[in-house]
């Protein structure tokens, strides 16, 4: 679905300010499948995933998306692969302009250019996906709804437009537990039911690992890792080399190992961790 | 030791439009804070605290009941500058609260707001950059700064009032995990090194582990107060108000479930390692 | 990066112009822009240009920066001197088909182009010299001394510093927005003027949203560090006069009675 070679993004060229954000980057993603990226501030997490939708052009490298070369096609054409590939920024709900719910939720399905009755219902069937209630919001004003709400309506802004690809920017950011919670249930039921292949920016190593299929790791514009949760968490030393810390359960298993060798090290949930636990110190 | 801050009987309900009834956002809530101490208040968005907060530094005054800071009443008027001066706030975003186009002279903000003399400022400004480990960074323009950098340059200009005590109001919450670590490690340094009293707002428990006192809100209310220790084996309690535990404690809670005998108020990694071995 | 060019472009360097007070420079500045509507011969011209090239000299910024601002107004000199050069009456001294070229007309375009690029040179030298806040402060302690405004003067400094603080800040911002909705398919790129328009309302709502909360929150954080005016307020940075201050005022009443002379001696006239 997505294919990403010899990636490489410089900002600002030849001037006092230049900066090397991604240095020859190559992955494969294929349809359907949900990938976590994770890597610090500066990493490159953003310049990478602006790339995919082309609201960056690489300086060298090449970006298909769905069998399109995203940077040899015509500018009037980048509207229906923008549409293609859904970007959901931080804070999203900050991009909320319009009067009502529904019509800031048309936006997107209006720019591309479809009938009437087709953005009605993209919108209606947008909101809902979000956990909303059509009927009751539809009307409001964005601005007097809670954080969460219009979180959510800016996700289902993004949703109208039916993507292949759904791309995330720290969804949590700045919520509580229950919200965070809240937000990546959502998501995850989304990838279940319409098999999108979605992308979920985070920095937090635990909310990603319970939901992906694998992980991308960033450090100073270079992809680290490419694997499974399982695989990447044990990789303990090289993570904290680049500053990153694996789940607390993931530490535990590997301090038990000294006592208990055959305890298993692809450990990263609480819920995992009791049950091996159970399995190998109850019956020592 | 004396009581810096002290909220008696404390009810707070926002103002609406005629005819409906709003819930009182705060119920009731009393609790104290003396010199010295580190209190964290935790709870979901939704459970009070941030009306708390802006009750404690007078933006808004109680609907009913006392807030009173360093023995002032926030209902005085004329004592409203001298309470914001003791009790400094540290807020939520870090940029809309650095308002100097460089570094040192937004620190300098607030004790010039103070009358306080030239020369004194500029040892007060450097004393705080320095606490706060960003002196380098004195000539530098807030947009070049990281958000955790940025916290860090409004906690000096809170120093630098020379307060008697911080109010700070989920200062991490828009932050990274590098930018909170440093806004944490701060915190703790103020509080251990320069014994400074510490009221720490947020809803990450993690953050209060080196916590003196912690008090749970949930829906305008205290439903829990104690010690890190004590607060955190109440596993359940936590999760059925929309908190979480931390890792090992929620570990050990889960393994009493199934026959081990973990201590409830089990903490840290080497704590269970310790347990099970 | 946009978000590093300020208003009014300050040029650092290590010159004995950077380091006056703003106010010597903005008082010798508005001087020097008076003498230009005051002189009216060549002397007077020739003796404002050794004045201007003194003070670039001094201020070690390079030529092509100050050029920057002259050719932003290359088409106002041009349409200057050709309004001035074919429409002053007097001495016919050529002729080009129906146009006529004075001697008057010769002169008069010819001032009027240099005054207009002395002004600009000069303001410029001084925006490169002095950083936004130094200006600001500058302009500050000067209100003190207009009636009416000096009422005002902390606030509307505060204001001119808030907004300078803020400007990269906003700048980044509405990059942002303009991400997320082109993300959305938004066309900020082409159209006619008002499909141009139209397409800025969902970057304006966001923007003007987010600057009212930001302001709400700037100004709560502002009062818990007890901000309440200007009145009782201290400065950690004041503007003190140096020798080098008191010399450049000094020179600066020695360029007004230089210029005021030429306009009012006999001098031999060139042009």
């Amino acid at each position: 679905m997505l294919e990403i070679k010899h990636l490489d993004h410089i900002y600002s060229q030849n001037s006092p300010f230049e900066f090397h954000a991604l240095k020859d980057i190559n992955i494969a993603i294929e349809s359907g499948e949900f990938v976590g990226i994770i890597g610090h501030t500066g990493s490159g997490k953003s310049t990478l995933i602006q790339h995919l939708n082309a609201l960056l052009e690489p300086t060298s490298g090449t970006v298909v998306v769905d069998g399109v070369d995203l940077f040899k096609v015509d500018k009037k054409d980048l509207f229906t692969l923008r549409q293609k590939v859904g970007l959901v920024f931080q804070y999203p709900e900050h991009q909320l302009f319009e009067e009502t719910v529904f019509k800031d939720v048309c936006f997107g399905p209006r720019n591309m250019g479809l009938e009437e009755a087709e953005i009605e219902k993209r919108a209606k069937e947008a909101i809902e996906l979000t956990g909303l209630d059509f009927e009751t919001i539809k009307d409001k004003s964005p601005f007097e709804l809670s954080g969460g709400q219009m979180r959510r309506v800016a996700i289902a802004g993004v949703l109208a437009m039916e993507p292949a690809v759904l791309i995330l920017d720290e969804p949590t950011a700045g919520l509580d537990p229950r919200g965070r919670d809240e937000i990546l249930g959502q998501i995850q039921k989304l990838h279940r039911e319409k098999h999108m292949t979605v992308l979920l920016v985070s920095h937090s190593m635990e909310d990603v690992g319970k939901l992906v299929n694998k992980i991308l790791v960033m450090y100073q514009g270079e992809l680290v890792f490419y694997d499974t949760p399982a695989k990447v968490f044990k990789e303990i030393e090289k993570l904290e080399a680049i500053g990153l810390a694996v789940p607390e359960v993931t530490y535990l298993m590997r301090k038990l190992r000294k006592h208990y060798p055959d305890i298993r090290e692809d450990i990263f949930t609480v819920e995992a961790a009791r049950k091996e636990i159970e399995r190998v110190v109850k019956h020592a | 030791m004396s009581r810096i801050i002290e909220v008696k009987n404390l009810s707070y309900t926002y103002p609406n439009e005629e005819g409906k009834v709003n819930k009182p956002a705060l119920d009731n809530i009393s609790f104290n804070v003396d010199q010295g101490e580190f209190v964290g208040i935790i709870g979901h968005n939704g459970s009070g605290k941030s009306t708390l907060s802006k009750l404690l530094n007078a933006i808004i005054l109680p609907t009913s009941g006392d807030v009173i800071v360093a023995k002032m009443n926030t209902k005085k008027e004329e004592n409203i500058w001298t309470i914001r001066q003791t009790a400094g706030m540290v807020f939520q975003n870090p940029d809309n609260q650095l308002v100097a186009t460089i570094v040192e002279d937004d620190v300098a903000f607030g004790p010039e707001n103070l009358g306080v003399l030239p020369e004194e400022i500029r040892k007060r400004v450097d004393e705080a950059l320095k606490t706060v480990a960003m002196e380098e960074y004195k000539t530098k323009k807030p947009h070049q700064l990281s958000g955790g950098q940025k916290q860090r340059i409004a906690i000096a200009g809170i120093l630098a009032m020379e307060p008697d005590c911080i109010i700070f109001d989920e200062p991490t919450a828009m932050l990274d995990p590098s930018g909170r670590k440093e806004v944490m490690q701060t915190i703790a340094k103020l509080n251990q090194e320069k014994k400074m009293t510490v009221l720490h707002i947020t809803h990450y428990m993690s953050e209060l582990t080196k916590a003196d006192r912690i008090i749970v809100m949930d829906q305008g209310k205290i439903v829990m107060q104690g010690n890190p220790r004590e607060i955190f084996s109440q596993v359940e309690a936590l999760k059925a108000i929309g908190l979480d535990v931390p890792q090992m404690t929620e570990l050990g809670y889960l393994l009493n479930q199934d026959g081990f005998d973990i201590p409830k108020d089990i903490l840290t990694i080497d704590e269970m390692a310790g347990a099970l071995c | 990066m946009l978000k590093d060019i300020t208003i009014g472009q300050y040029y650092p360097a290590d010159s004995l112009i950077h380091q006056l007070d703003p106010r010597t420079k903005l008082n010798f500045t508005f001087a020097y822009i008076v003498m230009l509507f005051v002189i009216n011969n060549v002397w007077g011209y020739i003796a404002a240009f050794i004045i201007l090239m003194g003070v670039v000299i001094l201020s070690k910024v390079p030529f092509g920066y100050l050029m920057r601002g002259v050719k932003g107004l290359i088409l106002i000199i041009l349409l200057t001197v050709v309004l001035n050069l074919f429409m002053t009456p007097g001495t016919v001294v050529a002729q080009i088909w129906a146009l006529t070229i004075t001697q008057e007309g010769i002169r008069t375009s010819l001032f009027m182009a240099l005054r207009l690029i002395f002004l600009v040179v000069g303001t410029s030298i001084m925006t490169l010299t002095t950083t936004p806040i130094d200006l600001t402060d500058g302009m500050e302690r000067s209100m003190a001394y207009i009636p009416f405004i000096r009422h005002y003067a902390h606030e509307l400094s505060m204001m001119m510093s808030i907004a300078l603080r803020f400007i990269p800040t906003l700048m980044e911002e509405t990059d942002k927005i303009m991400k997320a909705q082109k993300a959305r398919g938004a066309n900020l790129d082409t159209g006619n003027i008002l499909q141009r328009a139209k397409a800025l309302i969902p970057i304006l709502v966001p923007l003007f949203i987010s600057s009212f909360r930001r302001a709400d929150e700037l100004a709560t954080a502002m009062e818990a560090r007890c901000y309440r005016g200007g009145e009782n307020r201290t400065k950690m940075k004041v503007l003190k006069y140096q020798r080098g201050d008191m010399i450049t005022y000094g020179l600066g009443v020695v360029m007004i009675g230089m210029l005021l002379a030429t306009r009012l001696l006999n001098l031999p006239v060139l042009l």
